[in-house]
């Protein structure tokens, strides 16, 4: 298997974007060519989860492609919930890493805000079991409060740890211009003035409306090449070390243990293990934040921290900016945007722009190994991916 | 014999009390500030509404239009009744919400303007023009309609709001929708916030200059966004489809 650099990033805005879904992809695309400096590629994936329901939209792939001018390259879309930004980067991967191709451009991209917020919500939701969760209303905040209702009896997570992961991240977004959420928010404000239950009711409680992300339009492109096409672009060298993706029962009450996350586990570990290294080397980490929750229990799961200790950590700053590893510095999906196909490539964005040492006043300090945590459905298919800088 | 027109032309003002300012934390920790804007201070607000004339997107522009229009004309004394309310966060121009007293027992809603969006400040201006229509003024109801669809579930559905269809609002003349005292008592716990007293500092700031909002809306980019914003991103439809299947749930 041949290693696997990233050669070029590009990100739109992520936002409320009036345009179509395929420029959308093409400006993010365009802009991760014009980062690599170059004009043709040898494969486009698409990562996309609601084109055809959403935007009316299918073989958005060919559109791409046509759109670029980069025809005629090899081009496919990949749906796989929100998972599919890094599902596609794993295809892009093992495009370059089989030697078949030696250039690969992976965009994301979604378009959610076209449609009204409850058209959003249920189109997310068919993404669960059709008959033993969809059809009784089940949507993914639903599955998020019963996740987190469990995880407070089990190991003492409070809503005053949820509201500090949503103050981090919303307010880490901040620092970064492409992000959806430009307004702050405080403790004070969300959870302990008088004004808090009206400004940050419940959604499905426990969870409020700052445990939530926003429900996003955006773009995100990376591309991928072989060692030696890396070398021709003279510049830091960011290798795509580790991949992992793992599934889990596609209904979360079929699970054991409905609180352990086993896909994050397991790929996560996959992913580590195909780059030879430990969750302790990560100097800074993307985590799927769509809920609070999640950041708290899949930073335990992916080995930062022992099972039922992420409140604790985040307590004492360790996953903030500045603190032993700090996670979703750019304002995570919370913060950042969650255009649903578009996610995993975006993580994988302020991954590189971290080991680049662009992340400006973002930026890690000294960032040499990052890691991504795409998550699909709720925990049944996940990938995650190790990025490392090389001297 | 000479003939004062301007004496008849201007409208008999009627007794209203006035409102007592009060101030909420925001999501942010920001104070925000809702106070009774002064006549002389008319003109800073024109000056911070004109630009959103020009926003064509979620009917800012017909939105800023009527609302500079009426606070012209309650300057130039050509308005009957009309109170207008600004929400200011460190001095800065956050919202501005108006009406007017129809009779002793009967408000009527204006404007919603959030000149600085997201946070619930628009949701929070509303709330307090109610609170002053009930508390202060002592109207059994209030006359409202919506020209947005972030309006219309702000209001009509977040409140519950009884349709008085034969009513044709000042606005434009549409059917009316109306805000009981018992739908907002019902409201209160959920929707109305604020303090009272406004500690000195924050009010003497909100009162020293109402600041232009420093992230106003801005035009779209693309031309299409005025006709798009028409689709509804707010699931006003859907909300309203249920809510009709609700009353004949009820009713049946």
């Amino acid at each position: 298997m041949r290693d696997v650099y990233v050669a070029g990033i590009g990100i739109t805005t992520f936002t409320r974007l009036e345009f179509a879904l395929s420029e959308i992809a093409s400006y993010a695309s365009m802009m991760a060519l014009k980062d690599a400096g170059i004009t043709e590629v040898d494969q486009v994936y698409v990562a996309n989860m609601g084109a055809p329901r959403v935007n009316h939209q299918t073989a958005l792939a060919s559109a791409v492609v046509d759109s670029l001018s980069l025809t005629p390259a090899g081009a496919a879309a990949i749906e796989n919930g929100p998972a599919s930004g890094g599902s596609a980067i794993k295809a892009g991967f093992q495009a370059v890493a089989s030697g078949m191709d030696d250039v690969v451009l992976v965009a994301g991209v979604e378009r959610m805000r076209e449609v009204n917020g409850l058209e959003a919500t249920d189109f997310i939701a068919t993404l669960t079991h059709p008959i033993a969760e969809y059809i009784y209303g089940v949507t993914l905040p639903a599955h998020a409060a019963m996740f987190t209702r469990l995880y407070m009896d089990k190991y003492g997570v409070t809503e005053r740890h949820l509201a500090m992961v949503g103050v981090k991240n919303q307010n880490a977004a901040l620092k970064n211009e492409w992000a959806h959420l430009q307004q702050g928010i405080s403790l004070e404000g969300i959870l302990d003035s008088p004004e808090a239950m009206t400004n940050n009711p419940y959604v499905a409680e426990p969870l409020r409306f700052f445990d939530a992300c926003p429900v996003s339009d955006g773009g995100a492109a990376i591309i991928l090449v072989s060692e030696e096409k890396a070398k021709e672009f003279g510049r830091p060298l960011i290798k795509l070390s580790g991949v992992g993706q793992a599934t889990d029962t596609h209904s979360v009450h079929e699970r054991e243990e409905p609180t352990d996350l086993l896909a994050v586990r397991k790929a996560a570990g996959d992913a580590f293990a195909m780059a030879g290294l430990t969750p302790q080397d990560v100097d800074v980490a993307e985590l799927h934040d769509a809920f609070t929750i999640l950041e708290i229990a899949e930073s335990e799961e992916v080995g930062f921290f022992p099972k039922g200790e992420g409140h604790i950590a985040l307590e004492k700053g360790e996953t903030a900016l500045g603190g032993k590893i700090p996670i979703n510095v750019g304002g995570g999906l919370k913060g950042r945007g969650h255009p649903v196909g578009a996610t995993g490539v975006a993580q994988a964005w302020e991954i590189v722009t971290q080991l680049r040492g662009d992340g400006g006043e973002r930026q890690v300090e000294g960032a040499s190994v990052g890691f991504t945590c795409n998550f699909g459905g709720f925990g049944n298919n996940v990938v995650c991916l190790t990025f490392e800088k090389e001297a | 014999m000479s003939v004062d027109l301007e004496k008849i032309l201007r409208p008999t003002p009627a007794d209203m009390a006035p409102y007592e300012p009060k101030y909420m934390l925001l999501a942010s920790g920001e104070a925000a500030v809702v106070r009774a804007v002064d006549r002389d201070e008319i003109p800073d607000l024109l000056k911070h509404v004109e630009p959103l004339l020009h926003v064509e997107r979620d009917y800012y522009d017909v939105v800023a239009s009527r609302v500079y229009a009426e606070l012209l004309s309650h300057y130039q004394y050509r308005f009957q009744d009309q109170y207008v309310l600004a929400v200011q966060v460190d001095g800065e121009l956050a919202a501005i919400v108006n009406g007017r007293q129809v009779t002793p027992n009967l408000g009527l809603s204006l404007h919603t303007l959030a000149l600085r969006r997201g946070l619930r400040i628009g949701a929070h201006a509303f709330a307090a023009k109610m609170e002053y229509h009930f508390d202060a003024l002592g109207h059994d109801e209030v006359l409202i309609v919506a020209e947005s669809p972030i309006g219309f579930r702000r209001w009509m559905i977040e409140y519950k709001l009884e349709k008085r269809f034969e009513v044709p609002h000042e606005l434009g003349g549409v059917p009316s929708w109306a805000l009981t005292r018992e739908l907002f008592d019902a409201a209160r716990s959920s929707l109305v916030v604020g303090r009272r007293p406004v500690p000195p500092e924050i009010l003497d700031k909100a009162k020293e200059a109402i600041l232009p909002p420093s992230d106003p809306p801005t035009p779209a980019l693309d031309p299409l966004s005025a006709t798009r914003s028409k689709y509804d991103p707010t699931a006003t439809a859907l909300m309203v489809e249920r809510w009709a299947m609700e009353e004949g749930i009820q009713d049946a």
